[in-house]
């Protein structure tokens, strides 16, 4: 079967279970698709294959056994290389774990483990999830299969662009500002980021601590629900993740979504956003008018304050949770030291790349005494604000729908010199993550380069549920998938 | 301007390690000596994506320390992260508590040095993860990194710049370390490092404002910290008695110099960049649960000391000394009780215990042998069935291979001669060997009695009932 990898999640399962497919098969066809694909997205920093193929063998004979298996097992993925992964290589496409393995499995990957979810690799991102295209990667540029000369996104470039171009069925990928939702955006993929809390994030390699989270990039919304499933769960190695009850998110998937009431706050469609993507976001208000539900424009003035806030508290976090990389214990080493301060500083000055440096700087001036109160006490006030105004706003509506990202994917290389710009890639994704609460990407439609257009629908706290039916119902309705592909266009 | 006009101004920043059985921040043991790095995992070695979990024995053993110190308890509460660069330092942050430590505003009551009671405040106790250690050039070329003693849980105790000698130093260390013993919240040993302090000296003239104050830290000798203050005092004296001033600094104790060093090739001034730890959640306390603390609290030596004067008749001093130590306090009452004789138990542990331990620079933690084996010597000496010399002889035993006492006798063959014809056997023999003495006694020389009882004890091994013996002697002599 040539269309395997073409194939959402949910169809392989019901291959598997209907043995139309086994797991050799499925691994194999990935892995053909890889061999074929793989030069032109470069997707992976570590691939997995020859383990993979033996897993997806052993998996074959126990089902054949009639041993009890999960419906997932065989099913192959693909994983974000800043989550760590027992005997494989977490590099954070960083030079400073270029050669980093990690003797422990992230809480997710030990789920994935166990369900029998089979990792092809490891995937691109830029350096320690800094960085809105993964071009800061200091392994390789990702390309986008919608067009070879453009980024992913980013950060999670590799997991979207991977998932885009069918070289893995699902993925792994994190979001601090918009990591996710960016490059799911940006590939014409589905890209989830849960509610802060609702994923353990024990593994996951730290670059914003109170905003960080772990979440899932798919083909379909339905299968972001069933990978949500595996990974959502209160994590006792996770102080920070919730302890509430379990759900099923593919339960209310199909539930009618009339009368639902969906808020369009005007801020996020003001300057600076694209005519093509308000043009398609306004073809998907009036899908979602068609299917019932109740659109009104609101006002959620945050997204300015958001991104000043974000900045700061990112990246004084960043900077004293990058502070372990000192070529101490594990991680690059300089050559040439001969003092214990001359071994910290060229270390990190040879190991760190420029942007991961920059939000070092930044982070340390704002954290630093007689600044402290100006810069990171002012942004955690914006916090709370930012907060009380999503709750303000959730009272009155089901879900937000906003743009996700400014842009469709921009150039290679056309933004790299100018990282204010690059920043301001993130204004409709990171008020989200500091307000902590749940957003979903989705492709609405496609420029007119042919580039995908993503959605944002926001819920509140915990209501992933709401977002994933309201997400749903329209995917349904404008079937994205059988009538755009990616073009591989060189 | 002479020495006398000064007054010496002292403030200390105690840190113990506290007694959980596992780190403040991941289950590896806290226990000490084991190999170097074999005591870690993911999260104390800061290894990518490890998350810290606050152990919750750590917040509970700080509360009852603030409770014991007479602190008010802080029910929100938080950590913070302390950021600096060290290689001992792995996350490259130390995860502490900057403005809302568990405890505030407490004191410990000590004695000045004129022998009145004088509070010193307290001003805050929070809790923290000790660091590793560095092992300097002991295998070679370099440092190496031991990182079992990194997240072991500490409490810093701060007190105000209250103290004004180093008696009251020494007092409040002291008083300190046996109220963190009775909590048992630490065991406070000193030369593993598990109570060690930071001191604050600084010199004035009565009247004027505080000077300038020096910092020297981790000290764990109550000497040497008595020892620092007397120079350093006099050091700060000294210069500024030459027109010099003092530099707010840290400098290094040389125990073995007896002098402090300033250490200005050290970085410039410390910017912690402190910020609230974001991996971790606030600490919420219940009132509820800080009564119920409070409720648990063990009796405090105080107490300890009024019961042992009230109830057994120990003289203050004996119950001073039988309570400055937790370990003491638990043994002296457990055998006292058995042997059912509090005052011998007490006189035989302050007298010919505390001496040997002394001769042997031993803690009394470090007892080899138990309260029921001290019980049982007190009980057979009480019965008669050993003497008090032969008791001495049984303790010299206990402290060399400790077993129970009727035990060691029975192999010593020292149990105590008290037949009466065996007594009269060697009563005659003696008489017989030393007619001088008989006819010394008979004309009215008492003391040649003892030294018949003397010769009768020296032939029988002391084994002969010194009482029995006596009365023999008397008898005799009479016909």
């Amino acid at each position: 079967m040539n269309n395997i990898t073409n194939l959402t999640v949910h169809e392989l399962v019901e291959k598997l279970k209907s043995n139309e497919l086994t797991s050799e098969e499925i691994t194999k066809a990935y892995i053909d698709r890889i061999n074929d694909k793989e030069k032109d997205v470069d997707a992976f920093v570590t691939l997995t294959i020859d383990d993979a193929e033996k897993k997806a063998a052993e998996i074959d004979k126990q089902r054949k056994e009639n041993k009890e298996t999960s419906q997932f097992a065989g099913i192959p993925i693909g994983i974000k290389d800043n989550l760590c992964t027992k005997g494989v290589k977490t590099t954070c496409s960083s030079k400073m774990l270029e050669n980093f393995v990690s003797p422990y499995d992230a809480t997710v990957v030990e789920k994935l483990n166990k369900e029998g979810i089979i990792s092809l690799g490891k995937l691109n991102m830029d350096e320690f999830a800094m960085g809105s295209s993964t071009e800061n990667s200091a392994i390789k540029i990702t390309h986008n299969p919608w067009d070879l000369n453009r980024v992913p996104g980013g950060s999670s470039g590799g997991s979207a662009a991977a998932v885009a171009g069918d070289l893995v069925p699902w993925a792994l990928g994190s979001d601090t500002g918009g990591s996710i939702r960016e490059p799911a955006a940006f590939c014409g993929v589905v890209g989830l980021k849960p509610t802060y809390g609702l994923v353990s994030r024990y593994g996951l390699v730290a670059f914003a601590s109170s905003l960080d989270q772990v979440g899932p990039i798919t083909k379909d919304v339905k299968d972001n629900a069933m990978l949500l499933n595996i990974i959502a769960g209160h994590d006792e190695k996770d102080s920070t993740s919730y302890d509430i009850e379990k759900k099923d998110y593919t339960k209310n998937l199909e539930k009618d979504i009339k009368g639902i009431k969906i808020g369009v706050p005007k801020e996020f469609f003001g300057e600076g956003i694209n005519e093509e993507v308000k043009e398609q976001l306004n073809k998907a208000i009036e899908t979602y008018e068609k299917l019932g539900a109740i659109v009104e424009e609101t006002s959620l003035d945050v997204a300015k304050y958001s991104l000043a806030a974000y900045y700061i508290i990112a990246c004084a976090e960043a900077s004293s949770n990058l502070g372990r990389f000192d070529g101490i214990r594990y991680g690059y080493r300089a050559k040439d030291y001969t003092t214990l301060k001359e071994l910290y500083v060229n270390s990190r000055t040879e190991g760190f790349g420029d942007e991961v440096k920059r939000r070092i700087i930044l982070g340390t001036y704002v954290l630093s005494s007689g600044y402290y109160d100006a810069y990171y006490k002012k942004a955690q006030k914006v916090r709370t604000f930012v907060k009380n105004k999503f709750d303000e706003a959730f009272k009155k509506y089901d879900v937000l729908l906003t743009p996700v990202s400014p842009n469709t994917a921009f150039k290679i290389g056309e933004k790299c010199n100018n990282p204010m710009e690059m920043y301001l890639a993130d204004i409709c994704t990171v008020s989200i993550n500091i307000a902590g609460v749940p957003a979903i990407s989705l492709p609405a439609g496609v420029d007119s380069n042919g580039m995908p257009v993503g959605m944002q629908l926001i819920g509140n706290r915990f209501e992933e549920e709401k977002i994933l039916n309201v997400a749903y119902k329209f995917e349904q309705e404008i079937k994205f998938r059988e009538n755009h592909k990616p073009s591989f266009k060189k | 301007m002479a020495v006398e006009d000064y007054e010496l101004i002292v403030g200390l920043e105690v840190h113990a390690e506290l007694s959980t059985k596992t780190k403040i921040f991941c289950s590896c043991p806290t226990e000490f000596g084991a190999e170097p790095n074999t005591h870690v995992c993911p999260v104390c070695m800061a290894l990518p994506g490890a998350l810290p979990v606050l152990n919750e024995k750590v917040v509970e053993y700080a509360v009852k320390a603030g409770l014991a110190t007479n602190c008010e308890i802080e029910k929100n509460s938080k950590n913070d992260r302390k950021n600096y660069f060290y290689p001992d330092l792995p996350k490259s942050y130390q995860i502490s508590q900057f403005d809302k430590p568990l405890c505030n505003h407490g004191y410990i009551e000590i004695e000045d040095d004129n022998g009145n009671p004088k509070k010193i405040r307290i001003l805050r106790i929070h809790i923290e993860e000790d660091a590793g250690k560095l092992n300097h050039n002991e295998f070679g070329a370099g440092s190496l990194v031991d990182l079992n003693r990194a997240g072991v849980p500490l409490i810093e105790i701060v007190s105000e710049p209250d103290f004004r000698s180093t008696g009251e130093v020494d007092r409040y260390l002291k008083k300190l370390k046996s109220i963190l013993q009775y909590i048992d919240v630490s065991d406070c040993k000193m030369q593993e490092g598990s109570y060690r302090a930071d001191v604050n000296v600084s010199v004035h003239k009565k009247g004027e404002p505080f000077g300038t104050r020096t910092e020297m830290k981790n000290i764990n000798s109550f000497k040497s910290i008595t020892r620092l203050i007397d120079y350093e005092k006099e050091r700060q004296i000294y210069e500024l008695e030459h027109g010099n001033t003092i530099e707010q600094e840290t400098r290094r104790w040389d125990d073995l110099e007896g002098r402090t060093f300033s250490m200005r090739n050290k970085e410039d001034s410390q910017d912690y960049r402190y910020f609230p730890e974001p991996d971790l959640v606030a600490i919420k306390l219940s009132d509820e649960y800080i009564e119920n603390i409070r409720k648990e609290l063990p009796e405090m030596p105080e107490s300890r000391k009024e019961r042992y004067m009230n109830k057994y008749g120990l003289s203050e001093k004996d119950s001073n000394s039988i309570t400055a130590s937790k370990y003491l306090s638990d043994f002296f009452e457990k055998a006292g009780e058995i042997a059912n004789d509090y005052k011998s138990v007490c006189n035989w542990l302050n007298s010919d215990i505390a001496r040997i331990l002394n001769e042997k620079e031993m803690e009394p933690e470090e007892i080899p042998f138990t309260a029921e084996e001290l019980a049982e010597m007190v009980t057979l000496i009480n019965k008669g069935t050993i003497s008090t010399s032969i008791g001495k002889k049984v303790l010299d035993e206990l402290f060399e291979n400790p077993r129970m006492p009727s035990k060691i006798i029975e192999e010593k063959g020292w149990v105590q001669i008290s037949d009466e014809g065996a007594i009269k056997e060697v009563v005659l023999k003696v008489l017989a060997e030393n007619a001088q003495s008989v006819a010394d006694y008979k004309a009215g020389k008492d003391r040649a009695l003892g030294f018949l009882v003397g010769q009768a004890m020296k032939q029988t091994k002391g084994k002969a009932n010194p009482k029995m013996l006596n009365e023999m002697f008397i008898e005799e002599l009479k016909k």
